[in-house]
């Protein structure tokens, strides 16, 4: 893949004509998808992909375009002809861009981790062996994916890694299910076998007269997918550079001074410890850490290249939509043993779903509990709950509500799977939180 | 180029004992996406992207392999994987040897009036820089920005038993979105995510009125700054199309998707707490509800005339005068489920594999006036453009919001409020359907970015409605 890459590059480099310039990124991936469903297969197979994106300059002027390359060399060339000749046009009709910023580089980085994955046929026949009996339904992904940065500035950054996802649940009945997931680099059978045993145990409690709650507040432990579900849709406003500017941050609260986060709340985006690549499409490194958010307040903010001419402040490397991909909130200190004990009377929440900003510039989202969410009593977990909407802010939730977060972290790499795999991660703990708006 | 790579997929077939059906799916999509936001255009973006899906089934097995590689070794690598993944996994695979997939022969195109080449690239840049600069009315329009997306989408489906099917979908989708800002207070209002998307070509955007809207949007994004918040407790609510359609979306078109019903989604989108059993009896609405799977409307964005398995589409109800008729299933969850469906296997592309999805699923027209709807109201609220939508895995208990309300008192359109938001359950809500408009408040909307499956995968959906009255609704504001 990689030579196919730099072939790619020297093919466009020679297409240029005099006074232009260009960046191009690069996306592949050769996965297998196998999907499950009542413990058989339903849907198995592979995927094989890659695209070049390729940003036209010259002077202020510049257009983008992205091709599906092949891998056949002579299709492929063919293709970035093609391409460049129509970003070429299009250069007549196109303005001055005042906001567009690229890499002026020549540094190279390469990163390549190894391949140690079965089979994935294999690994299906394993995982279904062992969920006989069992309403099992999921995903098993696996394959290498790749990235990779060019400039006719002779920058060159290359990063790929292969990784499996399994993201399963068992079910008991209807919607009372308990939800698991493993994923890494290197598939361990035992790994695995403890997980699906884990979930399965936790069964038994699904297995009780379901609670109904009526609608009020309720004292609650977010474990740690709850917690990541909402530092999600946080995502999708709160921490980019344009949203602040533009006042359609979440955070619009805390930028305007009338709100602040608990003091507990230290959220950074940690590239150094991520499982993606450490430079952007524009070609700039990411640092190795960005401070978001100290101690509840807001510090910093995911820049990307345009916003930092836009606004005329550094980038940090961010993607256009400045979303996190790296996104850590640091542990507090309560043993993740204790926590049942210290809800003491309240909802234990496994997973949220389907969260949505119910009124944005005021910091609220709403969503729903899902799977193996549990009502306890005096620290013992008595019944599954049926699924209940919440609708809170995230000023009570993170901020004045907040009782306390979890020593353990659970470290999550992102499942989405959208035109292709992602190499997204979260770190992040469980919380404790006093009181939770439950209206539906 | 997609005749080349039929031909090599033909060349690489195997035997028919070998492989009792395989089927190509090359997809090819050409799009262009501009915007000028605050005045400047922004970066354009000029896409191409071609592959092949290839699907086997053989001996009770299926598999599929998708690749960008249509040279002739990657296609027969291709059938290779696929013909590997169902032999592997033939054992402990759902029963696909009941299953007979088509070899249909025909071909579709979307009906265009005015051609998108007809107008340069500058002229359409200018057109967006026009836009643009009418909605920045006043300083508190703190962002502004007109946008223009346009798919062409080609896709021949090739199967060894002589099926041969092409289909040829233009798509064209234009946005404006406007927010105003005051100290704490944000607001928006847009046409939605790409509402207004179509298929067709330059007259899409004679539809969307778009001159229309620039005058409105950035008054109405003010006006909103200084609303007081959407009051709280029971009225009726009158939904216009923009709202129906996420409305329809999630409380009707998701949990009738068979394959929810089936389970196969409960790892990830969720389940349905629609069942089997409830089909042909279920009175999933009041009498005034009519439901329709209609892929004929030639400008809607689902239309087509087979789906991605090569079934014929036609239009059938879904729901009739309000009792659930049959659900949203593909030839495979029909013979899972062993009833009659609709041609709805639909895939976001050449990567994916196809699974239910909706397609165009439309509220069907009544008798009401909005002004008669109006009239009759005695304590009720106007909703305008979804902004907030979040449902229950089973589709049942929905929240959602929308960028504007407009309150009814005694008959009478009144004061505009924010945050106007509402929650309800669907197995009940579409009960407490009280009138539905006639066909001149009927709007042809939709959405590109319905998302499912695993692997995920987004694909273009079209909701038709008429404006739409429900009684006794729980609504509320902001904090």
């Amino acid at each position: 893949m990689r030579a196919s890459f730099d072939a790619l590059i020297d093919h466009l480099r020679g297409c240029l004509a005099p006074a232009e310039a260009f960046t191009a990124w690069f996306q592949g991936e050769s996965s297998d998808f196998v999907r499950m469903n009542q413990g058989k297969v339903r849907q198995p197979g592979s995927v094989s992909q890659r695209t070049l994106s390729i940003d036209l300059i010259r002077g202020q002027r510049h257009a983008g375009g992205t091709i599906g390359v092949c891998g056949d060399a002579n299709l492929d060339r063919e293709r970035v002809t093609v391409m460049v000749d129509t970003l070429r046009a299009a250069l007549a009709d196109v303005p001055d861009d005042p906001f567009h910023l690229y890499h002026h580089s020549s540094e190279h980085t390469e990163m390549a981790g190894r391949d140690a994955l079965p089979d994935a046929a294999e690994v299906t026949a394993r995982v279904l062996d062992r969920a006989r009996g069992l309403d099992f339904v999921g995903i098993y992904a696996a394959g290498r994916v790749y990235r990779g940065f060019a400039s006719s500035f002779g920058q060159r950054n290359w990063f790929e890694r292969a990784s499996f996802h399994l993201d399963f649940s068992v079910y008991l009945r209807a919607d009372k299910a308990v939800k698991g997931a493993y994923a890494g680099e290197t598939w361990n059978e035992d790994d695995f076998a403890a997980r699906l045993q884990t979930a399965v145990a936790e069964l038994e409690v699904l297995g009780r007269p379901p609670k109904t709650i009526e609608p009020g507040t309720y004292r609650v432990y977010l474990a740690p997918p709850a917690m990541a579900e909402i530092l999600s849709v946080l995502s999708w406003s709160g921490f980019g550079e344009k949203s602040h500017r533009t006042k359609q941050t979440v955070f619009l609260k805390m930028l305007t001074g009338d709100a602040r986060l608990d003091e507990r709340i230290t959220l950074t985006e940690n590239t150094a410890d991520s499982t993606g690549p450490a430079f952007g499409s524009a070609g700039f490194l990411k640092p190795s850490r960005v401070e978001l958010i100290k101690k509840g307040q807001y510090v910093g903010m995911l820049c990307s290249p345009r916003s930092a001419k836009e606004y005329g402040v550094p980038t940090n490397g961010a993607r256009d939509d400045e979303m996190p991909q790296a996104l850590d909130l640091a542990p507090g200190n309560i043993p993740t043993s204790e926590v049942t004990a210290r809800l003491d009377t309240g909802i234990f929440v496994s997973h949220l779903w389907y969260l949505n900003y119910s009124d944005r510039p005021a910091g609220r989202i709403t969503g729903m509990t899902r799977f193996a969410t549990l009502w306890v009593e005096k620290g013992r977990v008595v019944a599954p709950l049926n699924v209940m909407r919440f609708d809170e802010t995230i000023y009570r939730i993170m901020g004045s509500n907040l009782l306390g977060l979890t020593r353990e972290r659970d470290f999550i790499l992102d499942n989405d799977t959208y035109y292709q795999r992602s190499t997204g991660c979260t770190r992040v703990p469980g919380a404790l939180v006093r009181d939770m708006r439950f209206t539906l | 180029m997609l005749e080349t790579i039929a031909a090599r997929f033909n060349s690489v077939l195997p035997k028919a004992s070998d492989c009792a059906y395989c089927a190509a799916r090359i997809v090819e999509e050409r799009s262009e996406r501009m915007s000028v936001r605050q005045d400047v255009l922004q970066p354009l973006a000029i896409d191409h992207d071609l592959g092949v899906m290839i699907t086997v089934m053989h001996g009770g097995g299926y598999g599929y392999a998708a690749t960008s590689d249509v040279s002739e070794a990657g296609l027969r690598a291709a059938v290779d994987r696929a013909r590997t993944w169902a032999a592997k996994t033939a054992s402990r695979a759902l029963d696909y040897g009941s299953i007979a997939l088509p070899h249909p022969r025909g071909a579709y195109r979307t009906p265009v009036a005015k051609h998108w080449a007809g107008m340069s690239l500058g002229d359409k840049i200018r057109l967006l820089s026009d836009y643009s600069r009418k909605l920045k009315v006043h300083p508190d329009i703190v962002d502004w920005e007109a946008s223009l997306w346009r798919c062409e989408q080609t896709t021949l489906l090739v199967t060894n038993g002589g099926g041969r099917v092409t289909q040829e979908l233009t798509f064209v989708a234009p946005r404006l979105s406007v927010t105003a800002n005051r100290g704490a207070e944000t607001q928006t209002r847009s046409l939605g995510m790409f509402d207004r998307s179509q298929q067709g070509g330059l007259e899409v955007l004679d539809r969307a009125r778009l001159d229309h809207w620039c005058e409105v949007l950035p008054l109405e994004a003010m006006q909103l700054l200084t609303a007081p918040n959407c009051p709280t407790g029971p009225r009726d609510v009158v939904l216009m199309p923009d709202q129906m359609m996420l409305q329809i979306h999630e409380s009707i078109g998701h949990p009738l998707e068979l394959d929810r019903i089936l389970g196969d989604e409960r790892n990830y989108a969720g389940t349905s707490f629609v069942t089997l059993d409830m089909f042909g009896t279920y009175q999933y609405g009041s009498s005034l509800l009519d439901v329709t799977f209609d892929p004929s409307r030639g400008e809607q964005q689902a239309s087509y005339a087979f789906d991605d398995d090569g079934v014929p589409a036609e239009k059938v109800h879904v729901i009739r005068a309000g009792v659930l008729e049959r659900p949203l299933g593909s030839v495979f969850s029909q013979a899972r489920a062993k009833m009659g469906g609709t041609a709805n296997a639909r895939a976001a592309s050449w990567n994916r594999p196809p699974i239910d999805r909706m397609a165009n699923l439309n509220v069907e027209p009544g008798t009401s006036t909005f002004a008669a709807m109006i009239a009759a109201v005695e304590k009720g609220i106007v909703m305008t453009t979804n902004c907030s939508w979040s449902i229950d895995d089973s589709r049942n208990k929905f929240q959602f919001g929308c960028e504007k309300g407009q309150l009814i008192e005694n008959g009478q359109l009144g004061a505009v409020v924010k945050n106007a938001s509402y929650r309800g359950v669907s197995a009940t809500f579409w009960r407490s359907l009280s009138a539905v408009g006639d066909t001149a408040t009927m709007e042809v909307l939709g959405t590109p970015f319905c998302g499912k499956g695993e692997p995920n995968q987004v694909v273009r959906v079209g909701h038709a409605s008429p404006v739409c009255r429900f009684d006794g609704v729980d609504v509320f504001g902001g904090e």
